[in-house]
């Protein structure tokens, strides 16, 4: 289990076939990629910068892994958060899920990225034509983390 | 008590600071906060309903008990991924 925070850009494809190499007993991988867009909130976004914690990310990066290992049975998970500067089309985040069966995979997923957007310490401030903004937490964030709650 | 206190984001922007060391007797974050916001000005930020807050690096409640050297961090809500 891996969490890695980093200004270097990946590859998607790459990170998703690593998942499954050397481990024979894998057979489901699911995987999430996010992604810079040109728009949001009403206008066009020329590019954006990624703040956080150094240090809490970290940690808050590993409770979360650690916590959907204790509630599915996973063989691999993998997080990794850009932080720096971003353009639109560049990959922000990926969190790839191996395990023997779908569901863990997918639900894993799934949980990873829910908490992920309402637990790590990390701000997006895009840059557009009307000047840089910060971008705002979304309830509808919350409200996808809270359906974890057992 | 000695205690680290760290703003990220918006308010580290709306502040002009990333963080200060700050002295005296709190009991909780909550506390803490209403010690900073009575600053005036640009520390009306840090009353914001939404507020999040961090003990020692990790997610609390504004509740927190403190305890001297503690690193405590203010920041809006987070928006990674």
């Amino acid at each position: 289990m891996t969490v890695r925070v980093q200004a270097a850009a990946f590859d998607p494809g790459a990170q998703v076939n690593a998942l499954h190499a050397a481990n024979l007993g894998v057979g489901a991988v699911v995987s999430f990629v996010g992604y810079v867009r040109d728009f949001n909130d009403g206008r066009d976004v020329a590019g954006m910068f990624l703040e956080h914690y150094p240090g809490m990310t970290e940690k808050a990066l590993d409770k979360i892994v650690l916590e959907a290992e204790q509630r599915w049975p996973l063989l691999r998970l993998e997080v990794l958060h850009r932080v720096g500067a971003l353009e639109p089309g560049e990959p922000i985040v990926f969190v790839g899920v191996a395990s023997a069966h779908r569901q863990a995979a997918f639900d894993a997923c799934a949980f990873v990225m829910d908490y992920l957007k309402t637990r790590a310490p990390f701000w997006k401030k895009e840059q557009t034509g009307d000047g840089p903004r910060w971008v705002e937490g979304r309830v509808s964030d919350e409200e996808a983390a809270d359906r974890w709650k057992k | 008590m000695k205690l680290k206190v760290m703003f990220f984001a918006r308010y580290r922007e709306a502040l002009g600071l990333d963080g200060e060391a700050v002295e005296g007797p709190f009991t909780s974050i909550e506390q803490l906060r209403g010690h900073l916001v009575q600053r005036g000005g640009a520390w009306q930020v840090l009353a914001e309903p939404n507020l999040m807050c961090a003990r020692n690096e990790e997610l609390c409640k504004p509740d927190e008990p403190l305890a001297d050297g503690d690193e405590v961090a203010f920041f809006p809500p987070v928006t990674g991924g």
